[in-house]
Formats: C-alpha cells, sequence, structure tokens
C-alpha cells in the first residue's frame, strides 16, 4: 500500500532513527524542522538508498497562524503523521521568565495541538490515518524538577488520549508514546542512570513497532510503566517532602 | 562534557577524550571556531596514536550519501560514511571502490586523511588518485571546497595529512565499473623471498596483489608464503547459479572475539602453528577459485574485534616501505632481525606498489617493497622498532603513519607547516606541533 509519512521535529535524534527504520511501503517522506538545511543530507540519502521521494518543510512548532495555513493543504495527502518535537528547557529559568515559561508550553503543548488539529480533521474526514504523539512519562505526575515540561506533556497526553477516543469511531488511530530517559541531543548533559535510560535508535524501533501494532500508549521500555505506577500512587502527602 | 577513553585498533596508546559527535554538518564550523585544539576522527580502525587527541570530532553520524551517478559511477558522501555502507548501495548498481584497504569499516574521510592504498597501488594507485574534490573545515571554522585547481595546496597538503590540515565533511570520487561482485583468485605457494618478489614482478599486469609470509622461516625458506592475485570477475567467468545475481551483495558471517584474550596466549609457538596451517592448507602451487569480495578483500572483517586476540595490553602493526632497489636486502634484515628477536607476527603482508603521484607528497606509499607486521606491545616493543627504524633509514624507507606509534620522525613524511589547530597525540610525540 503506497504511503506518506511525515516527521515533525524531524532532527531529533529519535526521528532521524526512525527514518532509517521506513520500508519500501512509504512512497513519500516528509520531515519538517525549524533548521530544514541541516536535513538536506538526510534527504539526498533516503531518495538514492531507498527510493523513496523526501520532502523538506521548514517550520517552527511556535508559530501557529503560520503552521495552520501550512499544513492544510499537506494534511490530506497524510497516512501517518508523527510528532517529535519537544522542548525540555529549563525549570529554574522558567520559574522566574515568562519567555520560557512559554516556550515550553507553546513547543509542547500549543503548538503541538494546533497542528496535530489540522490532521484530525483531514484525517476524519477521509476516515483513515494514523497520529503518534511523542509526549513524555514526565506527564504522568508533576515533580519539582520539572513541572513546567511535565504539565505541557501532561496536557498533551490528555488531548490524545481524547483525541483518541474521539477518533476511533471513525477509523483513525492516534497512539501516545512515553519514553522515558532517553541518551539524546536534548539530555546529553543530563547523567541519567544506564538501566533505565534507552538509546534513540531503540526508541525508534519501538515507536515503529508499536504504530504498526495500533497500540494505544507506548512506553519505551516497560520499566518506565512501573515506575510511573509507583510514582503516580506515593501519596501526596508524602510526595511534597520527598524529591525525585 | 564527560570524558572517555578511547584508543584505535591496535588498543595502544589510549587516551581521556572529550568526543564531540555532530548530528549535523553544520555543528562542525562551531566546534572547531570554539575549540583551541581538536582532532576529526572516524572509526578509528588506524592502528597507533593518530586519530587520538585531548578533543576529538567524530565524523560517525555525517554518513550521509549525498550524490551518486549511476551512469558516470561518481559519488559524493559525507565524510563518516563507511567503506561497508559505500559498497552496499554501490556494488548491486555495478560499482566497487577504486582502492580499499584491507577492512572496510573505516570511513571515508580516513580513507583521505591516511590516503589509504590497497592491492592494487601497482596499477590503480592511492586512494587519492580517485578523489576529485572535497570539503574542507580549515582552522578559522570555514569550510572550504578543494580540488586539483581550487585551494590546490591545501588539497595536496590534506591528502595523508593525517587530519592535521582540518576536518573533512564530505568527499566526491570515482567509482570503478564492474560486472560482478566476485573476484577471480588465484594463490601461488611460494618457497622464499626471492621467488616472491620475481613472481610479484611477473604479476604487473595484474590488478590485485599481495602475499603473505611466514616471517619466523629462516635460511632457505625465508620468506615463504603465498601470493594472492586476484581480478573483478567477468560475467562469462561465473557459473550458472552465480550469473543470477551477479551483483550479489555477500553473505554476512561474522565471528566475534567477545572479550580479550590473556596476553600469554599469543606467543611464538601459536604464531609458528598458525603459519605452518595457513601454508599448508594449500597443497597444490596455484589455487584459482572464484570468491565474494568480502572474502578476498576483507577476510579479517568476518571475525568481529580480531585485535583482542592481542590481549589488553594491545598490539602496534609496523608497516613500512622500501625502494625498490636494493629492498630485498633490507627485507631480508628485517625478518633476520624479527627472526632473532622472536617476535612472531601473524599474516605479515607484502606488497609492491608501484609509481606515485608526485603532488600526494605526504602519502606513504613509494615505489618499492612494503611490508606490515604486528606485534604485542612488551616491554622489549620500542626495542624492536628502534632495530627495524634503523634498517628502513639505512634502506631510505620510511613507515606509515597510520599505524605507527613507536617509530622515529625522521621515517614519516607529513606537513609540518600545519596549523597547531588540529593536532593528535601521534603529532605530539613526533614534535610536529
Amino acid at each position: 500500500m503506497a504511503k506518506e509519512i511525515m516527521l515533525i521535529g524531524a532532527t531529533s535524534d529519535v526521528a532521524q532513527a526512525m527514518v532509517h527504520l521506513i520500508d519500501r511501503k512509504t512512497t513519500h517522506l516528509w520531515l519538517v524542522a525549524r533548521n530544514v538545511e541541516r536535513l538536506e543530507p538526510l534527504k539526498t540519502h533516503v531518495e538514492i538508498t531507498k527510493a523513496i521521494s523526501v520532502s523538506l518543510l521548514e517550520s517552527d512548532v511556535c508559530e501557529f497562524e503560520k503552521n495552520i495555513t501550512l499544513f492544510e493543504p499537506i494534511a490530506p495527502k497524510i497516512d501517518e503523521i508523527y510528532f517529535f518535537a519537544g522542548y525540555l528547557g529549563h525549570q529554574e529559568k522558567a520559574q522566574t521568565e515568562s519567555a520560557e515559561t512559554l516556550k515550553i508550553i507553546n513547543t509542547n503543548f500549543t503548538g503541538a495541538v494546533l497542528i496535530l488539529n489540522v490532521f484530525a480533521e483531514a484525517f476524519a474526514k477521509k476516515k483513515s490515518g494514523i497520529i503518534i504523539g511523542i509526549s513524555s512519562v514526565a506527564g504522568d505526575r508533576g515533580r519539582s524538577s520539572n513541572y513546567f515540561y511535565g504539565s505541557a506533556k501532561a496536557g498533551f497526553s490528555a488531548y490524545l488520549d481524547g483525541m483518541r477516543q474521539r477518533l476511533a469511531k471513525v477509523g483513525v488511530h492516534v497512539m501516545t508514546v512515553k519514553p522515558g530517559f532517553m541518551a539524546t541531543r536534548m539530555t546529553r548533559e543530563l547523567d541519567l542512570p544506564k538501566l533505565i535510560t534507552a538509546s534513540s535508535e531503540k526508541a525508534a524501533s519501538v515507536i515503529f513497532k508499536a504504530a504498526k501494532k495500533k497500540k494505544n500508549t507506548v512506553y519505551v521500555t516497560t520499566i518506565w510503566r512501573f515506575i510511573m505506577l509507583v510514582i503516580r500512587n506515593i501519596p501526596e502527602a508524602i510526595f511534597k517532602r520527598i524529591s525525585i | 562534557m564527560k570524558k572517555e577513553l578511547i584508543s584505535n585498533w591496535g588498543n595502544y596508546p589510549q587516551i581521556e577524550a572529550e568526543v564531540f559527535k555532530p548530528d549535523f554538518v553544520q555543528e562542525v564550523n562551531g566546534l572547531v571556531k570554539k575549540e583551541q585544539a581538536i582532532l576529526a576522527r572516524g572509526n578509528g580502525r588506524c592502528y597507533g596514536d593518530v586519530a587520538l587527541s585531548k578533543k576529538i570530532i567524530s565524523t560517525l553520524s555525517l554518513n550521509k550519501v549525498l550524490a551518486f551517478d549511476i551512469e558516470s559511477g561518481i559519488i559524493r558522501c559525507q565524510s563518516g560514511i563507511l567503506l561497508s555502507d559505500i559498497l552496499a548501495i554501490t556494488v548491486p548498481k555495478g560499482f566497487f571502490l577504486p582502492v580499499t584497504p584491507g577492512t572496510k569499516f573505516i570511513t571515508l574521510g580516513g580513507a583521505l586523511a591516511s590516503d589509504v592504498h590497497g592491492k592494487n597501488h601497482h596499477a590503480e594507485g592511492c586512494f587519492s588518485n580517485h578523489v576529485l574534490d572535497f570539503k574542507l573545515v580549515t582552522a578559522d571554522g570555514n569550510t572550504l571546497a578543494c580540488n586539483r585547481t581550487k585551494n590546490a595546496v591545501i588539497f595536496w597538503n590534506t591528502v595523508g595529512g593525517m587530519g592535521r590540515t582540518g576536518v573533512i565533511t564530505e568527499v566526491c570520487f570515482q567509482l570503478k565499473k564492474i560486472e560482478t561482485s566476485y573476484i577471480t583468485s588465484r594463490n601461488i605457494k611460494v618457497k622464499n623471498l626471492d621467488e616472491m618478489l620475481d613472481l610479484f614482478d611477473q604479476s604487473g599486469d595484474t590488478t590485485y596483489s599481495v602475499a603473505w609470509m611466514d616471517c619466523l622461516k629462516k635460511g632457505a625458506h625465508q620468506g615463504r608464503g603465498i601470493l594472492m592475485l586476484g581480478e573483478h570477475a567477468t560475467l562469462a567467468d561465473l557459473d550458472l547459479k552465480k550469473k543470477k545475481n551477479p551483483l550479489a551483495l555477500p553473505k554476512k558471517i561474522k565471528l566475534n572475539v567477545p572479550l580479550f584474550f590473556p596476553g600469554w596466549v599469543l606467543n611464538k609457538f601459536a604464531v609458528k602453528a598458525f603459519n605452518f596451517l595457513f601454508y599448508n592448507k594449500q597443497r597444490k602451487k596455484v589455487n584459482t577459485s572464484i570468491i565474494d569480495y568480502d572474502k578476498f578483500f576483507y577476510p579479517l572483517d568476518a571475525i568481529l574485534n580480531w585485535n583482542r586476540i592481542y590481549g589488553k595490553k594491545g598490539f602496534t602493526q609496523y608497516q613500512f616501505v622500501l625502494p625498490k632497489e636494493g629492498g630485498k636486502e633490507g627485507l631480508k634484515e628485517i625478518l633476520d632481525t624479527i627472526g632473532n628477536a622472536g617476535e612472531g607476527s601473524f599474516l605479515v603482508v607484502l606488497k609492491l606498489f608501484g609509481k606515485t603521484e608526485p603532488l600526494a607528497k605526504w602519502s606513504f606509499p613509494m615505489e618499492g617493497y612494503t611490508l606490515a607486521l604486528d606485534f604485542k606491545i612488551t616491554l622489549d616493543t620500542q626495542d624492536l622498532i628502534n632495530q627495524l627504524d634503523d634498517i628502513v633509514q639505512r634502506y631510505k624507507g620510511r613507515i606509515y603513519l597510520s599505524k605507527d606509534a613507536f617509530s622515529r620522525r625522521s621515517l614519516s613524511n607529513v606537513p609540518t607547516q600545519v596549523t597547531s589547530k588540529f593536532t593528535s597525540l601521534q603529532a605530539e610525540r613526533l614534535g610536529m606541533i
């Protein structure tokens, strides 16, 4: 079956790893990023080695109106959309600087929602399509160390939940991905415990397979499902006194 | 930034380094501009202290194909792509590497910086002979396009320049047209060094030639070994089964050395036994067969991590070249010295280099005999190499910096008039900074 795939946030490590998994059933690949010139080599590489044509699109998730006009004409052609774009930000900076707060919320929630709305409507109309949103375990419970990012991702997860319920009835599938720690550029400076940190290749492969099986919510490594189960169930009285 | 312990294929020496791994070529310029001293590094398949530095730009993520014309066979790739990846793309389209070293797990950038040679040096020269142009990020952080007419001085300083001129980010080169992915190989069992060198002289018309030698044999049998000759097989050479898919990629057979062997495993007796088996495996004087290109060019690549058989202390490869004039006497002296030292070496490889490009003045090859020997690192290694260096110097030869960790500066040829921005452990050891 001919199919067109779009990756938004295509310069992210996981998106880059995902490109290598895309098979020949795909007829056209759309790569969307802010610094689109960075993706030129990847474009030629995929075109030469996989014989799949590639389009590059420049877009900043935070340019709300512009994105709607950009994606509206393209969305009906797309069969699978992966939303990888995200911004971890600086928690402490966001506590005092509203620009940082807004950037975190606008990238991870508002901008994401406005773009995916366009695809949701187009997919509902043609009664097919798959939407894959990369959310985060940080959205499962707000924590002192990253609650701006966490709350934006919590909102994004809830958005995907609701959209899944609505679109399931018209044959459109929505999948939520909650990666735990990942060794990527976003987390390069953090000292992450190796045992529960996934590589971007592993994350890409889990996401790719889960999308094929039309899973609903996916944790990249199973251990994170349990870690978050525990974290969610710590009574608030205790939770507010500890720091995790 | 976290430091990591890195070493090249010889596992000696090691260095604590900060390794930057840019995902996009645009990041290289900024890194070069910002850092005082840095060095590009590919897959670390060189042997000694070249490609090691306290700060490293790893090119391994810059591994994309930028253009491939299947009519002309001209390909342009980013510098971090492995030769193995290039082959997987080009062989099914009927194109092979114009020049390849004995491993396909090196990067394209490394191939240019070392100006690698292969079994066809006498016929087709070094890798640089087939390079059309490349891009280089120089000390000021700018990207420079270089070819034989534009920025020609930098072009030739980069060829065989061991990364000292900058970070190679992309290379465009001419591939070689092939009808099949197979090699017609002819192995000749050779009694001694005299016969070996005569046979090399007689096989000048053969595209590929290389010999394995038993370095522990003395006297009348000194230099006995097997001369391996090869040509790209044509369609007509193949049997019906192979004809069905003449450009098939070789099947992957992967053995692995999962752990470092204890240091004592590889002793003189093991080398003797190995050499005996290798020499006597072949019964007939001449053995002809049609084999896939992996078996012919990359026999050792089939064993992952084979470098671990030398133990944790690692090993060094000593590769030198002696001018053809008087080269035979030099080779004999070298073999005597190794025999007396009792230092065995597996898979001693001998090759006759042909004429060289005069402009590629930092490339290792010169017309003459080159021999490559592996030695386990021991307390005596420096001593042995000093002795060998004396002989090479006397015969006006030189050593290959891509393998070196112990030799003296007077035996190597690399540009000295370069910036101190791109520095290596080797350049420091040789006092070139």
